[in-house]
């Protein structure tokens, strides 16, 4: 049975303990950033960010709406990075067959620029990000390491709200459910994003393009 | 708190106001989430919609500086609807007390004000007592002057209308506050109010909060699950510090600070010590001269004797009418009154408010001592841009600190919890925890004396002084022990023995202990009690979430405040469904009760307002030096030029100090049109002198910002991430344009006024990421606390031509 992340965003408060919760665990080093108008930073993922919190604010009929977005790897159910990936070099994203975490190895150093950029043009989530110093792509690895010595991952560890919660596939698709069925009474558009694709399940409370805008 | 954050799940009614909560006290909207899926509506009042509005049932935006007329306008509405729990309001709240008739309030002033004191003589708002000294009371509530009818005529003029055009909340979002918070007046229903510094940071701050909890006893939700006053304490150990006498005005356990008016322990004892002549009024602080005894014995040890009143004498004294806060102390440095100082575990020159006038005034210091893990803005000071470091005469000497996982002590949670923590690792390097470094530092000074004597060494010649610091030895004598035997409720302790309890403590100098309130928490029977972290309890705890014996918390493991408020006269809960105490008709059960007196209708029973002389929860407050009721006064610095509600224009009292560097904006000033608000951002701690030293939390908040809506961004031709220069009558600071439908122009007696607000936690020591955004703030303060008011000033907002502060 794979493990499963739902990330609840009608919980969300942003308070960003995953997203540098995640950093302090992978001792991912800090990018040089700067203030552009938003809190969202950095701007994107990029190789010292497998998380991020996304913002993205609205005033609709007077009203001010403000929506998070954890982001991360959905850890697919069939990776499309790893199909595209193993027809050039073996090994250099694999899936581990106990958790289902999605692996970017060292091996992806072996993929060639143009390799590469097909790997990440197949994710439809946007999320592989190449670290031009090692060549390594790099992203989310469900903190694998963690997960196989029964932990949680850092960010479901760190979450206060219950944003963010993991478990064994079953059991995170009922609590979908569940929740889902709640807020569909106050908020009709809510949703889960891809729930039988992935196991990284989104719970929306509204389309999923509003939680994304164009930053900085 | 007066409850605690877990018990924030059993509210029916959320009111988060003068707040952020999910932004600075983000653990508790894993409570606040809990309450709402259950159906409590989670109202936001703010300035600024924030991470908290987002997830809030309601935001609404008002003036910063206006929570009085907004408050006031729910108590009208309260009264007029008959909202208030009328059993509670009579039986437990002193509504019912009668009032002198020299007490008056004409036009914004209270009787008894006298201008060039800018001081009330509070005698004449005294209540009426009978022969014995005792309040006389109109249960009726029909008496002219008692509180009850006192209160309605002072909040009848805080009408929609006023209220709306005031505070710039539309009339609708009142009505909405006011029936969702007021729905919670029912003796089964129950509503919190959670706040922070965006209500104490005002020159009306503590009246803020006065309101509030008027408000929660006219609702019968102090005492309560799921209610009271909860003050959301700053991470990690504000709680803790302020219990220990962190501030000037008080010794821990908040007794007074000693006056030279009060030169031996008699006197002291005698202007502090309450006296009730009620029989049902428990007067808790009678027991005070236990407690003080306690404390000089633990200073003194056996150097304390009765002949020098247990050490007393050896105190220094405060001048009366002398302000030793911080405004005034940097003043007299300003001045050059003051030589040296240490500053230990906060960085003033960052966080304290006219940073240009406080940078200048350590200027003027010949040493100053910094107990930091960093070089901050005021370790650096003499060599800050803009000044020769040749020029400047202070000699600064940095002790490097230990961090906090680097030592091993408690930390009180806002809900009063002792958590005991141990050392993570041993501290790096040359670095020592504060413990040390004091107890050393004395030690050494103690030997100089004794080599080299002087004028009057005795008050530390005497201290029973430790030789070295240890937590645990300081967590035992903050307990407390007995100096002889002594035998309580039939048990005999030792001499070196923890006192059980601070009902052990007695006035006589055989025990000691540092702090009353922590007493019962080392015990010999228990240990270390914030070492607890046992989940067990009883179904009746369960059910409010108690968790009784994990850690432990203040007064003897009481977790709800006032809970005997929370049952009827015969001791059966007012809301059975989420119960706190019960009388089981042989003793109480659930929460440790305010006492373990029967209920009241059995007559041995005591008032559940047990810290109030007179047992009752204090509707009428003649004990707070600028008006017994709160009333609307604006802000120093406003938008306005006339106080919509009298003739009064701001606190008669505010603080303040009158130095060439101390401008501030006239009412209405052209210059500086736009309201400023100032706070604290989620990923950086107050002044930011460590978190902006840790690599990924600066990546998350890189830079100096300033919120502002589109309507003003246009008004000044200001594009989102454009840099601006944002100018007060005090200073300038850079800061990058965020603009934002989260920042509302507000209509204000007809007139469009906006409103920024700005983060306070980047300084200059950290390379680009633009100075103190407290150059702009103002040396003015509420008249209780001194705390400055930072949260509503008078600025204006231009695009910057170039950047100095602020790094591309």
């Amino acid at each position: 049975m794979p493990m499963t992340f739902l990330i609840d965003t009608s919980r969300c408060t942003a308070c960003r303990g995953c997203q540098v919760a995640c950093k302090e665990w992978n001792d991912l080093q800090a990018n040089k950033t700067r203030q552009r108008g938003t809190h969202q930073n950095p701007p994107d993922l990029n190789p010292f960010n497998y998380k991020l919190v996304r913002f993205a604010e609205y005033k609709e009929n007077g009203k001010v709406v403000w929506y998070f977005f954890p982001d991360q790897c959905r850890h697919c159910v069939s990776p499309p990075c790893k199909e595209a990936a193993d027809s050039y070099v073996e090994g250099a994203i694999i899936k581990d067959p106990k958790t289902g975490a999605v692996i970017f190895t060292e091996r992806t150093r072996l993929l060639k620029p143009e390799q590469v950029e097909e790997v990440i043009s197949y994710c439809p989530y946007n999320i592989p990000r190449l670290d031009t110093g090692t060549g390594i792509l790099a992203k989310c690895t469900m903190c694998n390491d963690r997960v196989k010595r029964n932990m949680l991952p850092m960010c479901v560890k760190t979450c206060p709200t219950g944003t963010m919660n993991f478990g064994e596939r079953s059991k995170m698709v009922a609590l979908a459910k569940k929740r889902l069925a709640e807020l569909k009474k106050d908020y009709p558009n809510a949703q889960l994003q891809d729930p039988d694709d992935v196991n990284t399940i989104f719970l929306l409370t509204e389309d999923p393009k509003k939680y994304f805008q164009k930053v900085g | 708190m007066t409850n605690h954050w877990i018990d924030i799940k059993n509210a029916d009614a959320i009111l988060i106001m003068g707040s952020n909560a999910a932004e600075h006290h983000p653990i508790s909207f894993k409570w606040v989430l809990k309450a709402k899926d259950k159906g409590a509506a989670v109202i936001h009042v703010d300035p600024k919609f924030s991470r908290t509005s987002a997830r809030s049932t309601l935001h609404i935006p008002l003036r910063s500086g206006t929570d009085i007329p907004v408050l006031g306008g729910m108590v009208r509405y309260i009264l007029e609807n008959g909202l208030f729990e009328k059993d509670y309001v009579v039986e437990y709240t002193n509504a019912a007390f009668i009032v002198n008739d020299k007490y008056g309030f004409n036009d914004g002033l209270f009787a008894g004000y006298d201008a060039d004191k800018r001081a009330y003589d509070k005698k004449l708002w005294a209540f009426e007592t009978d022969e014995k000294g005792i309040p006389k009371k109109d249960k009726t509530l029909k008496h002219p002057r008692c509180v009850f009818n006192l209160l309605k005529k002072q909040y009848d003029r805080y009408d929609l209308d006023t209220v709306s055009k005031t505070s710039g909340v539309s009339k609708e979002n009142l009505l909405t506050l006011y029936k969702t918070f007021g729905a919670t007046g029912k003796p089964d229903k129950s509503g919190t109010i959670m706040y922070a510094l965006g209500w104490t940071q005002h020159t009306v701050g503590v009246q803020n909060i006065r309101l509030a909890a008027i408000l929660q006893l006219l609702l019968g939700n102090i005492g309560v699950a799921g209610g009271g006053i909860n003050a959301l304490r700053g991470e990690p150990n504000v709680q803790g510090s302020t219990d220990h006498c962190l501030l000037w005005h008080i010794l821990p356990g908040y007794m007074a600070v000693p006056r030279a008016t009060w030169p031996t322990l008699a006197d002291y004892n005698k202007a502090n010590t309450p006296v009730s002549h009620d029989p049902m009024s428990a007067n808790w602080w009678q027991n005070k001269p236990k407690y003080l005894a306690s404390l000089l014995k633990g200073w003194f040890g056996e150097n304390g004797t009765k002949e020098n009143d247990f050490g007393y004498r050896m105190l220094p004294k405060v001048e009366p009418g002398v302000d030793y806060s911080y405004l005034y102390i940097f003043d007299r440095m300003y001045n050059g009154e003051i030589n040296g100082g240490f500053v230990f575990g906060t960085n003033p020159l960052q966080s304290a408010p006219n940073s240009n006038k406080n940078r200048a005034a350590v200027d003027q210091l010949d040493w100053l001592v910094v107990g930091e893990l960093h070089h901050t803005e005021t370790s650096d000071n003499w060599h800050r841009p803009g000044v020769n470091p040749n020029k400047i005469k202070t000699e600064v000497f940095l002790l490097p600190s230990a961090h906090r996982v680097e030592k091993s002590g408690s930390v009180t949670n806002s809900g009063r919890w002792i958590i005991w923590h141990d050392m993570a690792q041993k501290p790096i390097g040359q670095c020592r925890s504060m413990g040390e470094m004091i107890v050393d530092i004395l030690n050494q000074v103690r030997s100089l004396y004794e080599r080299e004597n002087g004028v009057y060494p005795d008050p530390l010649k005497k201290l029973d002084w430790p030789a070295y610091y240890d937590s645990d030895d300081m967590a035992q004598r903050i307990n407390g022990r007995f100096l002889k035997d002594t035998t309580v409720k039939g048990k005999t302790y030792k001499a070196g023995d923890q006192v059980p309890s601070f009902g052990a403590l007695a006035d006589d100098g055989s025990t000691v202990c540092f702090n009353w309130l922590y007493s019962g928490s080392y015990t010999k029977e228990g240990g270390n009690k914030a070492k607890r972290r046992d989940l067990n309890q009883t179904a009746m705890q369960k059910n409010i979430g108690l968790f009784p014996n994990y850690s432990w918390c203040w007064p003897v493991n009481r977790r709800i405040l006032y809970n005997r408020a929370s049952v009827d006269l015969k001791g059966k809960p007012l809301a059975p469904q989420k119960a706190v105490i019960k009388w089981t008709g042989k003793g109480w059960e659930g929460d440790v009760p305010d006492g373990g007196w029967p209920p009241l209708a059995t007559g041995k029973g005591r008032y559940p307002f047990i810290m109030r002389k007179h047992g009752f929860g204090q509707i009428f407050g003649p004990g707070r030096p600028d008006g017994p009721l709160p009333e609307h006064y604006e802000p120093v610095e406003s938008p306005l030029t006339k106080n919509p509600f009298s003739g009064q224009f701001n606190n008669p009292c505010f603080k303040k100090t009158s130095n060439e560097m101390d401008a501030l904006a006239k009412p209405g000033d052209k210059r500086f049109p736009i309201v400023l608000t100032t706070y604290c951002v989620t990923e950086m701690w107050c002044g930011g002198g460590e978190t902006r030293n840790t690599p990924n939390l600066l990546e998350a908040e890189p830079q100096l910002y300033v919120e502002m809506s589109h309507e003003l961004a246009k008004e000044k031709g200001i594009q989102n991430g454009d840099p601006v220069l944002i100018e007060s009558a005090r200073g300038s600071a850079e800061a990058i344009a965020m603009v934002t439908v989260r920042m509302t122009p507000l209509q204000i007696e007809g007139k469009t006024v906006h409103l920024v607000g700005m983060p306070f936690c980047y300084g200059w020591t950290t390379r680009g990421v633009g100075d103190s955004t407290n150059r702009l703030t103002a040396s003015i303060g509420d008249p209780n606390t001194g705390i400055p008011e930072y949260k509503a000033l008078m600025v204006n907002v231009t695009k910057a031509q170039r950047l100095r502060e602020l790094q591309a």
